[in-house]
């Protein structure tokens, strides 16, 4: 059927060297693709960053510990409206705390509020914690302002010690008028790396004869 | 006998084991790809099996729920990465050389790494079940932070899934430069066959979303052991992000799954309508389309993670869109066979009810993309039906069909089409008693992953499970029908099939190891 004239077959000795190269070509740019989309993948997590900072979607709100910026801003309050504030807060698995939330309050935009969660180490050891905020509705989170968190640092409660944890914020005056409820939730983790650290020092400082007690809770 | 066979080498090739392991003949390698895809596919199904056992009746019966929790998981990714995508890459590696006129693929030797990756991954996926902690449990989706907090089988399974991912880009950059530099003179990229096509539009997706996996489950590997927050909020990450970018991966990732069965069935319809496929240029554009389409979805998998309306909006009217260039491909299928002269030969069955159920799984998924409907649909049965009508019905259904399509010309023998025809309707009737009942579950409020239910469901969970059980015991049928095809068995003609059209026909049957040695000239 088909007839393989002379010229043809030449012409098709030249292709094999030209697939071969081409073959090469191909794999070589594909290879780089893989290698660029690999980093995409880690590229999308500083984007993913900054789209929540920008969407504020993520809940993590604006933390600013300077008081001037507070007695400044806070000097005008929007007495027309008023704003519920609710407050939860979990213990995730692992951290022998209770951890109670602080009541719900009613504010003005503008105004600057201080509210107290209570925390207690149920526990006999010392047990480090870091709290993680979270703000809804998404579209609140750029206009609720914390001056003043337990949750900027982490925080060590001693075996068996309670503690009232102080929160300072203000809600801006931008807040969009739909919005009539904020709610702020925290969610207490245990700092493993910190608790060992703290720990190991404690031990190191008194001497190795209590170290039981360290051992008998976790 | 035509002169494309004439002067071609005689069919030496080492014997034994040493010639599977060392090969780097497209039609070993194809079959290799084959083999395991089936032995995966059985693997999975036993373990479908044990998961509809528990369902039977509601309590817990044979399996404590963590192990059920391993199954449901384990399952998922055999399948997925064992059996559905292995089927195409071993479809492929037959085919598209066969198809284009080339020699073999472009680089045989990468070909041989692709496939001797499988093996060892699906042992280490399947070794983690006898690991202490078990496999990975928390769903195919590995989402943190169970898959963070999981024993060593996580990282069996993360690990399994690296090799895999790197076996099927290895796959694909192959497939690619074959169908970009081996073609004969003459076929020009819109003569190309669309089994061609859908594949080559596939690589394409593979080579960009697999590494986009392998990021996100190195993240995983270095959140579990290295001491990184990529996930974990304690330490500043955020377990949405990587559903984000796991749905990243994983919308394309569906459409890698169905879009070489589109191929096949392209393939099938034409031949048994005897007449050529309708609409050939808008099929590619259509193809193309959705590859684009389904890197701009992947958030409808997560609706309810507490999205802005404006990404629900979005990624909902985004997702909606997709129905366009899928029913351009289902309308020109339909449109193919108006008027044609029609028979139905088990190949012709099977593209028939993939066309029909892959379009039940198609509407079921627009009634996901709606948002406020989801809420209710999430994580519940209903979405199992729905996966399974596409994957099952569409991707499995597909690859049947191209097994029985083009057995012939690998064996040289017809298979036995009474057997053909069994196994097509029980397989279809199982499917639909085993899938259809689950609509209603998830419609009602039964959750997935749960080895355990509510009363109110236990008579459509037997359905369910009854069903389940003929369509494994039905598979029975088709490997029986292979082996003896394998055999004997009435001897094939060249072309095979009446209707049938391409250079893989002109070739004779049983096709010979080295094919297309000269290249073919198309017209």
């Amino acid at each position: 059927m088909q007839h393989i004239h002379k010229s043809q077959d030449k012409f098709f000795k030249n292709q094999i060297v030209s697939i071969e190269s081409n073959n090469r070509r191909t794999s070589i740019r594909l290879a780089i693709v893989v290698v660029g989309m690999f980093g995409f993948g880690y590229l999308l997590i500083p984007l993913y960053t900054v789209f929540c900072e920008i969407t504020g979607i993520n809940g993590k709100g604006i933390q600013i510990a300077n008081s001037e910026d507070t007695r400044e801003r806070g000097n005008t309050v929007d007495l027309n409206r008023t704003i519920t504030v609710e407050f939860t807060g979990a213990v995730m698995g692992g951290l022998p705390w209770e951890f109670e939330p602080a009541e719900k309050v009613t504010i003005h935009p503008g105004e600057t509020v201080q509210v107290a969660f209570k925390a207690h180490n149920l526990s006999t050891v010392d047990v480090v914690g870091q709290a993680v905020p979270s703000i809804s509705p998404p579209r609140a989170t750029r206009h609720f302002i914390k001056t003043e968190c337990f949750c900027f640092t982490t925080q060590t409660l001693a075996g068996g010690e309670s503690r009232d944890m102080p929160l300072i914020f203000r809600v801006d005056k931008d807040l969009p008028d739909s919005v009539k409820t904020i709610t702020l939730s925290y969610a207490f983790y245990r700092s493993e790396s910190e608790t060992a650290s703290h720990n190991s020092k404690a031990v190191h400082e008194s001497n190795a004869g209590n170290r039981d007690s360290h051992l008998t809770s976790g | 006998m035509t002169a494309t066979t004439a002067d071609q080498h005689h069919d030496h090739h080492p014997t034994g084991i040493t010639r599977w392991l060392f090969t780097t003949n497209h039609k070993d390698i194809g079959t290799l790809y084959l083999w395991f895809s089936f032995t995966m596919f059985i693997i999975g199904g036993l373990m479908a099996m044990i998961i509809r056992s528990e369902l039977f009746e509601p309590g817990l019966q044979f399996v404590d729920p963590l192990f059920f929790n391993q199954m449901t998981t384990v399952h998922a990714l055999v399948m997925i990465f064992g059996a559905a995508m292995p089927a195409f890459v071993g479809l492929a590696n037959w085919q598209i050389p066969l198809m284009i006129g080339a020699p073999d693929m472009a680089l045989p030797r990468l070909n041989n790494w692709s496939f001797w990756l499988l093996p060892p991954a699906a042992t280490l996926l399947i070794a983690s079940l006898f690991v202490p902690g078990g496999a990975p449990a928390g769903g195919w989706t590995i989402y943190p932070p169970l898959s963070i907090q999981g024993g060593m089988g996580v990282d069996f399974g993360i690990l399994a899934l690296h090799m895999m991912g790197i076996s099927s880009i290895m796959g694909s950059i192959n497939i690619i430069a074959t169908i970009m530099n081996m073609r004969a003179p003459g076929m020009i990229l819109m003569k190309l066959p669309m089994f061609v096509w859908t594949w080559l539009i596939t690589a394409f997706l593979l080579v960009t979303c697999i590494p986009v996996l392998a990021g996100a489950i190195t993240m995983l590997l270095t959140d579990r052991h290295f001491g990184t927050h990529f996930f974990d909020s304690s330490g500043g990450g955020d377990p949405v992000m990587f559903q984000h970018i796991f749905w990243f991966f994983g919308h394309p990732e569906v459409y890698i799954l169905i879009l070489p069965a589109f191929g096949v069935v392209s393939q099938i319809i034409p031949t048994f309508s005897r007449k050529p496929l309708f609409g050939y240029t808008s099929m590619v554009f259509a193809t193309a389309t959705i590859a684009f389409l389904s890197f701009i979805v992947w958030a409808h998998h997560m609706f309810t993670v507490g999205m802005p309306l404006t990404g629900e909006l979005f990624f909902m009217y985004s997702t909606m869109l997709i129905a366009i260039p899928t029913s351009v491909k289902i309308f020109n299928w339909v449109s193919t066979m108006w008027r044609g002269s029609l028979t139905f030969e088990t190949p012709m069955l099977y593209a028939i009810g993939m066309v029909f159920l892959f379009t039940i799984g198609g509407f079921s998924g627009l009634m996901l993309a709606i948002v406020p409907a989801d809420f209710q649909y999430h994580d519940t049965y209903f979405v199992v039906a729905h996966f399974h009508y596409v994957i099952f019905g569409g991707t499995i259904l597909g690859a049947l069909g191209a097994v029985y399509f083009w057995l012939p010309k690998w064996t040289g023998h017809m298979y036995n089409e009474t057997l053909g025809k069994w196994h097509f309707w029980l397989t279809v009737i199982g499917m639909n008693v085993t899938f259809f009942p689950q609509h209603f579950l998830g419609l009602a409020g039964m959750p997935r992953r749960i080895p355990d239910y509510a009363l109110q469901f236990a008579e459509f969970n037997m359905v369910s499970s009854l069903g389940a059980f003929l369509l494994g015991l039905s598979q029975i049928i088709f490997l029986i029908n292979v082996l003896k095809t394998i055999k004997g068995g009435e001897k094939a003609s060249d072309r095979v099939w009446e209707g049938s059209t391409g250079l893989e026909w002109t070739v004779p049957s049983p096709a010979p190891y080295h094919t297309f040695a000269t290249p073919p000239v198309v017209k």
